[in-house]
């Protein structure tokens, strides 16, 4: 009986303790920020430094993909979706998106490859399977191998809206499911060609210039490098005053600055 | 006595709540999945291999064939591993060295799927481009990896299978004036045959399962595999390549991936039960 009275109240203790942590947590509750993996490093960054400033409040960012974000936003298991493609037409109605910087779509090969400059046509034609050997665009000889992104990816969607137009990337091209897969394998495989975020390139990989421009984040702002996308925070509605006073803190001249010390390009 | 009854009747309900749990899960994965194998048709379906979600193609022919090659391949390493370690261990093995070999062996089925990925991705994937040619993402990486992976399970079930045949047959044959190989190969594995075919098709169960590792090594090309150092995509990998993203038809149609990988798991199952208790059956009628 003794026992019995004991576990009795040690489980009561416990459920006291654990409706007071519930309670602790819904006063300030942690913004919740899911979607792209290409935005997800920059977000994780501006997260890091917004919480440093502000150690009462919480931010926590997830990986996914766009579409998995705008979902997420959708179902309000996230606060802010992170989207790095346009939004289509019939998105377009659902959600509130909120450019937070611009990013170009850097073409990258493994540094042995002699390629250093390829035209959007010869490009399309080595995602569609058309161009096989890198010789046919002025490289060694040897064979091609596209690295794509896969079904549903925010770089994938853009560089099919701004690359391949009416072509199918090739069924033959390899399909990893994000940035970093990606360069792991260019950084590996000397005939190998992917497409990735701008500001997540690292000296490992070369890039490609394209139609004679450098992929820099200053050709991104001046409108010559053409291959550059939005990258979008999206919202259901207005967001809750956490979610916006993070919002607001990405938008500010801090966390701008912050996004292009990365490479990025600000929003405005 | 009240007490026994109280507590029967809630393991009861423990146990059907878990067989109801399994029931559900296969009604709703049928529910999502069928509509689409019917409204694509069913040849369309499964004998084409045009996957282009966005255009509304769903052909799932490639991945079949994708996850047929890997498994295939790798039930061939896990089984000449998989065996040779359980008759070592069960029939040659000094006992201590034995002792600390089974649970080695076992520990492998402890180690995380990401974790064989990522080893597959930094050490095979590299040795093969460099030695064999082609992109090292291929159905012989993922072969090696799901060849580890199934040690443990084919190892184990092997060794039980071994150790069921009643000693009397190993005397007798020592009698006779076998060897102990002629005895493991002609006399032991004929008596556990069928319990060793039933841990081949569990490892191969398990082979077909495998997401992440698979994900990770394969390249999930969509094109059906010419050699084996072909990229590949197998019916889990686009399951989890995509789920995250479809919605509507897509959806629908990665639904429909499950049903398949759900109708070849059952079939294997099924196939490794009947074995098992084959060889149930034989071992009482000695």
């Amino acid at each position: 009986m003794i026992d019995g009275s004991i576990m009795l109240r040690l489980c009561l203790a416990a459920l006291l303790v654990a409706i007071g942590a519930g309670c602790g947590n819904s006063q300030s509750h942690a913004v919740k920020v899911v979607g792209s993996t290409s935005i997800q490093p920059f977000a994780e960054l501006l997260a890091e430094q917004y919480v440093a400033k502000n150690p009462t409040l919480g931010v926590e960012v997830q990986g996914g993909g766009s579409t998995a974000g705008l979902q997420a936003v959708a179902n309000d298991l996230a606060d802010i979706g992170m989207c790095s493609r346009l939004l289509k037409a019939e998105e377009e109605g659902q959600y509130t998106p909120t450019v937070i910087a611009r990013d170009g779509l850097a073409i990258v090969v493994n540094p042995e490859n002699s390629v250093e400059a390829l035209t959007t046509e010869q490009l399309q034609g080595l995602f569609s399977g058309k161009i096989q050997n890198w010789s046919e665009v002025g490289g060694e000889d040897g064979p091609v191998r596209p690295i794509t992104r896969e079904e549903g990816s925010g770089t994938r969607e853009s560089f099919v809206h701004l690359v391949m137009g009416k072509e199918r990337i090739s069924r033959r091209s390899l399909t990893q499911e994000s940035n970093g897969a990606v360069k792991e394998l260019v950084k590996g495989d000397s005939a190998a060609i992917g497409y990735m975020s701008l500001g997540l390139v690292g000296p490992e990989l070369r890039m490609v210039r394209i139609d004679g421009v450098e992929p820099t984040a200053g050709n991104v702002i001046a409108g010559t490098y053409k291959l550059a996308r939005p990258f979008l925070f999206v919202t259901k509605g207005t967001p809750d005053v956490d979610a916006q006073q993070f919002f607001d803190y990405v938008l500010s001249d801090e966390g701008q600055q912050t996004l292009e010390s990365e490479g990025l390009v600000r929003a405005q | 006595m009240k007490q026994d009854k109280l507590i029967a009747l809630a393991l009861l309900m423990v146990a059907f709540s878990a067989v109801s749990g399994l029931a559900l899960i296969t009604v709703f994965i049928f529910k999502e999945g069928l509509p689409i194998i019917v409204k694509t048709g069913p040849g369309n379906f499964f004998l084409s291999s045009d996957w282009d979600p966005s255009s509304g193609n769903f052909g799932i022919f490639s991945m079949i064939a994708g996850s047929l090659a890997v498994t295939l391949c790798a039930m061939v390493i896990g089984t000449v591993f998989g065996l040779g370690l359980a008759i070592v261990l069960g029939e040659f093995c000094p006992p201590g060295l034995a002792a600390i070999l089974k649970p080695v062996v076992e520990l492998l089925a402890g180690i995380p799927s990401v974790v064989y990925g990522f080893v597959g991705v930094v050490t095979i994937v590299p040795l093969i481009r460099t030695y064999l040619g082609g992109p090292g993402l291929s159905v012989l990486a993922s072969s090696i990896v799901l060849g580890i992976m199934v040690l443990p399970t084919v190892t184990s079930i092997s060794m039980d299978a071994l150790r069921a045949v009643p000693r009397t047959y190993w005397q007798g044959s020592i009698a006779l004036g076998a060897t102990k190989w002629q005895t493991t190969h002609m006399v032991m594995l004929k008596a556990a045959k069928s319990g060793i075919a039933a841990a081949i098709i569990l490892g191969m169960g398990r082979a077909v399962g495998e997401t992440m590792a698979v994900i990770m090594v394969a390249g999930n090309t969509l094109e059906v595999p010419h050699s084996i150092l072909d990229p590949v995509r197998t019916l889990t990998s686009n399951i989890a390549l995509e789920m995250g993203y479809a919605s509507g038809q897509h959806r629908e149609a990665l639904f429909a991936t499950g049903v398949t990988l759900f109708v070849i798991i059952m079939i294997l199952n099924t196939i490794a039960l009947a074995m098992a208790r084959r060889g149930a059956g034989e071992g009482r009628t000695r």
